[in-house]
């Protein structure tokens, strides 16, 4: 498998992330490096082993469901780039 | 008795801790002392955010409780904060432009932890940005320098990474102890090349909450100090039990500080074969040999395992730390907090601006990394492989742990190397963490002491590596290392003439 600059453009775009036209290039090069070291992975059978979702042996704890920390409308809006009152300001989403 | 301002800053946590219970220095000297020490200490660039008026209203505060009789475990103790932890009213950045005005409106359950048992905070300190590097050359805040140079040279090195600025500052005599997290051996790596004590906790010892997440199976918090009674006073403190945290596991904290008692007698410590690997040098696997030595001179038992699965781990964690982290970081988006592109069409424009701007060059490789193999049709030949590959490597553990207590190896596969040496190639850079990153995958407890000196005179590191929740052992053979080794050095102070 190998990543191409059109990939690079495919993933930034599923990531949201600008990425300079003049850098994906470069990009597919750095990115091909690291699958091309990771492929060695392929040479382990791994047949039956089943995927780690759990590093520690414990449950996933539950708790009852309710407010245990609310109210707290002003305190998140403090580090808001746009916001007025307790609403997030964003460009025009609906025409 | 210290008398001068070196004398106090070059203490041990637990000296500094005795002298302010013995009430022969108050927390406001001894702090005054740091934060003079911190800003002489700049051209190092330790600190993202230094916090002296701060720190000395807290040493203030806390000698008022020392004169009631109200003394906590870290009693007017001045430390060091990764600026990855979140403190309240504190700008908290994980150097990043994306969070270079975030001014976190809570407080990280460790920090708060810290705080409730006395100590003061000095700052907080320069780190790779998101913790995504092994040279503290990443941050948005500029390259953190070593405080050691090699013999008769005036090259800056790299202080380790990503806790670079924590590593430095405790070095260099900029705290009592610094706080670091670990996702790939963000802790041990630079403590090793700074010649201090740096332990990553089991996972699930120290809780997340507050702590600006990269990869959550694999973060985890511990402290950095001089010494390994200071690193087992200060798990003390830092770990707990957490609601906050789902993933905090539900075992008491025990005492480190008495479990260090006891010696190694009949200790089986395991020599895995997979880290003597191809290109290492000499002298390291040198110190290596002369470590188990020292375990054996104490009445420890030498035990060959094998760990088959070790030279996977790097490339398995190149997956899942990416895969998490591009999962993680997609809160980052310009709306609710952090940094938000000017000049924008539409809200896609407004995301991808955003964050295109705000995330530095190895952050923005990672989180390709991570959707490309999260992304349709990769998932099963990356993803889902890596976590099958996690599964073998944590199980390769547990098969030596069958015959053995604790495990001795390298910390590094050298000592620090000189700024921009190894900038150019990703992925000689992710080779620093060789020796680390297979504990983070098994989640498992690891300790990085300080062993001896290359014939240039830069520091290296012995790692112990102990059972899941087995801390209060690591730490005791942790102290054997540090017994024989008798690491006395300390970096020439260049910095403040």
């Amino acid at each position: 498998m190998s990543v191409d600059k059109d990939t690079v453009r495919r993933i930034a775009k599923l990531a949201r992330l600008a990425v300079p036209e003049a850098r994906l290039e470069p990009m597919a090069g750095e990115l091909n490096g690291i699958f091309q070291w990771v492929e060695m992975l392929g040479e382990v059978n791994v047949e039956g082993v089943p995927a780690m979702t759990s590093v520690v042996a414990q449950k996933l704890k539950w708790r009852e469901d309710k407010v245990t920390d609310g109210n707290q409308a002003d305190a998140l809006m403090i580090n808001a780039p746009g916001g007025e009152d307790h609403f997030f300001v964003v460009p025009k989403v609906v025409e | 008795m210290p008398t001068s301002k070196s004398d106090l800053i070059a203490m041990t946590l637990a000296e500094a801790r005795d002298a302010i219970r013995a009430k022969k220095i108050s927390s406001r000297e001894l702090t005054g002392a740091f934060v003079s020490a911190i800003e002489k200490a700049r051209p190092l660039n330790a600190f993202i955010t230094e916090a002296g008026e701060k720190a000395l209203a807290m040493a203030e505060a806390s000698d008022k409780r020392i004169a009631s009789g109200q003394i906590g475990a870290l009693e007017g103790l001045p430390l060091a904060i990764k600026d990855l932890f979140c403190t309240k009213g504190t700008r908290t950045t994980a150097a990043s432009k994306i969070l270079g005005n975030f001014v976190p409106p809570y407080e990280s359950t460790v920090t708060q932890n810290l705080w409730d048992a006395g100590a003061v905070m000095l700052g907080k300190t320069n780190l790779d940005e998101f913790a995504m590097g092994s040279s503290n050359e990443t941050s948005a805040f500029g390259n953190v320098i070593n405080p050691w140079r090699a013999k008769n040279s005036n090259v800056n090195l790299v202080p380790g990474g990503s806790s670079g600025g924590s590593s430095a500052a405790v070095a260099a005599d900029l705290c009592l102890a610094a706080t670091g997290t670990d996702t790939g051996g963000s802790i041990r790596q630079p403590a090793a090349v700074t010649g201090r004590v740096g332990l990553k906790p089991t996972y699930g010892r120290c809780s997340r909450f507050g702590v600006v997440a990269f990869a959550s199976s694999l973060d985890q918090a511990g402290p950095m100090t001089k010494t390994v009674k200071d690193a087992a006073i200060m798990l003390k403190t830092m770990a707990s039990v957490d609601a906050k945290d789902s993933t905090s596991v539900d075992i008491e904290v025990p005492d480190y500080e008495k479990l260090l008692e006891g010696g190694i007698k009949g200790l089986r410590v395991g020599i895995p074969k997979e880290y003597r690997i191809d290109g290492v040098p000499a002298e390291i696997n040198a110190l290596w040999t002369k470590g188990a030595e020292w375990l054996k001179a104490q009445g420890a038992e030498i035990v060959d395992v094998s760990l088959p699965h070790t030279k996977y781990a790097l490339p398995t964690y190149y997956i899942v730390a990416p895969a998490e982290a591009s999962s993680n970081l997609a809160r980052y988006d310009g709306v609710k907090f952090g940094y938000r592109a000017e000049g924008v069409r539409d809200i896609t424009d407004l995301y991808e601006k955003s964050r295109g701007q705000g995330f530095g060059a190895e952050v923005q490789r990672r989180i390709l990394i991570g959707t490309y193999v999260l992304s349709a049709g990769y998932y099963d030949a990356y993803y889902s492989r890596a976590q099958k590959l996690r599964t073998l490597i944590k199980r390769d553990f547990e098969q030596a742990f069958e015959k053995c207590d604790v495990l001795l190896t390298p910390t590094t596969p050298g000592p620090a190397f000189g700024v921009g040496a190894k900038t150019s190639d990703p992925l000689e850079m992710y080779l620093q963490d060789v020796f680390t990153v297979t504990v983070n995958l098994a989640g498992l407890p690891g300790i990085s002491v300080p062993a001896g000196l290359t014939e240039s005179g830069l520091p290296l590191g012995l790692q112990l590596i102990g059972k899941a929740f087995d801390e209060a052992t690591l730490l005791r053979a942790a102290l054997a290392v540090e017994t024989a080794a008798d690491f006395k050095h300390s970096p020439a102070k260049w910095w403040s003439v």
